[in-house]
């Protein structure tokens, strides 16, 4: 599955890699939400450091989680997007309700342990 | 200008043939010595026009997607997305931002992703006989 679950106290931490499209969006849409049900985290964080491609269905993969988290009272940010990817989501107009953001290199090396483990 | 270079192919109009559809046009691309820029690109069009193929003309059933892609002596790229499915009553409609006929996670912004990765987009339609999108890009790569 390429998306590695972290929790760390009320936030929920999901480490997105490889390429998100139409294809491969409903089971990261699943994984994430299953675990937005079962944590209700106070800030859900997308990590796209490692994501290689994205079109428009990351955007629709936002949105959407953006609305499952804001179900339990959650917010969302949004890490490490590459610049095409940000275009997109500048395109949509996201960026007025989801915060994004980029990890400092110090806290991208940690986060980087989750990888692989957690799930 | 002179075409240099053209390839055509069929692919099944499921859902796992749209990464496959981004590899084959890096892969047919990288002749020009285009940038990592361009790739990019080019392939978030093409997967845009994949998808809409499967998602809206097919409607997640069983049908097929005509790629082709012509490439000119000036760097110009042609890619053209075809299917025979449903056809799109209003273009003018479909190709504004945030329109969708689908509820979920659409987002309606797959042609202002192709506008804002090509050059040019064109689409031609008729209802009941389905869609050609023709996006073009030059792509520059890193000749002088």
């Amino acid at each position: 599955m390429p998306v590695q679950i972290a929790v760390d106290g009320r936030n929920l931490n999901a480490f997105l890699s490889g390429e998100i499209d139409h294809h491969t969006a409903p089971a990261l849409r699943e994984r994430i939400d299953r675990a937005i049900v079962e944590n209700k985290p106070q800030v859900l964080r997308l990590y796209f450091s490692a994501v290689s491609f994205m079109d428009s269905s990351g955007v629709g993969l936002v949105m959407g989680r953006y609305k499952q988290a804001a179900a339990f009272g959650g917010e969302t940010e949004v890490f490490d997007l590459k610049p095409p990817a940000e275009r997109i989501m500048k395109l949509s107009g996201l960026t007025r309700i989801v915060r994004f953001r980029k990890t400092p290199v110090t806290a991208q090396q940690a986060g980087g342990k989750h990888y692989g483990k957690n799930q | 200008m002179e075409k240099i270079n053209e390839f055509r192919m069929t692919v099944w109009a499921k859902s796992i043939n749209e990464g496959f559809c981004r590899a084959a046009v890096a892969a047919f691309a990288a002749q020009c010595d285009p940038t990592v820029e361009e790739i990019g690109d080019i392939k978030t069009a093409v997967s845009e026009a994949v998808t809409n193929c499967i998602v809206h003309a097919y409607k997640e059933g069983d049908g097929r997607i005509y790629l082709s892609f012509q490439l000119f002596a000036d760097g110009r790229c042609r890619i053209t997305v075809r299917d025979t499915g449903c056809g799109i009553e209003d273009v003018k409609k479909a190709r504004e931002p945030l329109f969708t006929t689908m509820g979920g996670d659409r987002s309606g912004l797959g042609f202002s992703v192709m506008e804002t990765f090509s050059d040019k987009v064109r689409v031609r339609s008729r209802v009941g006989k389905g869609t050609t999108v023709i996006l073009e890009k030059v792509l520059r790569g890193k000749r002088p």
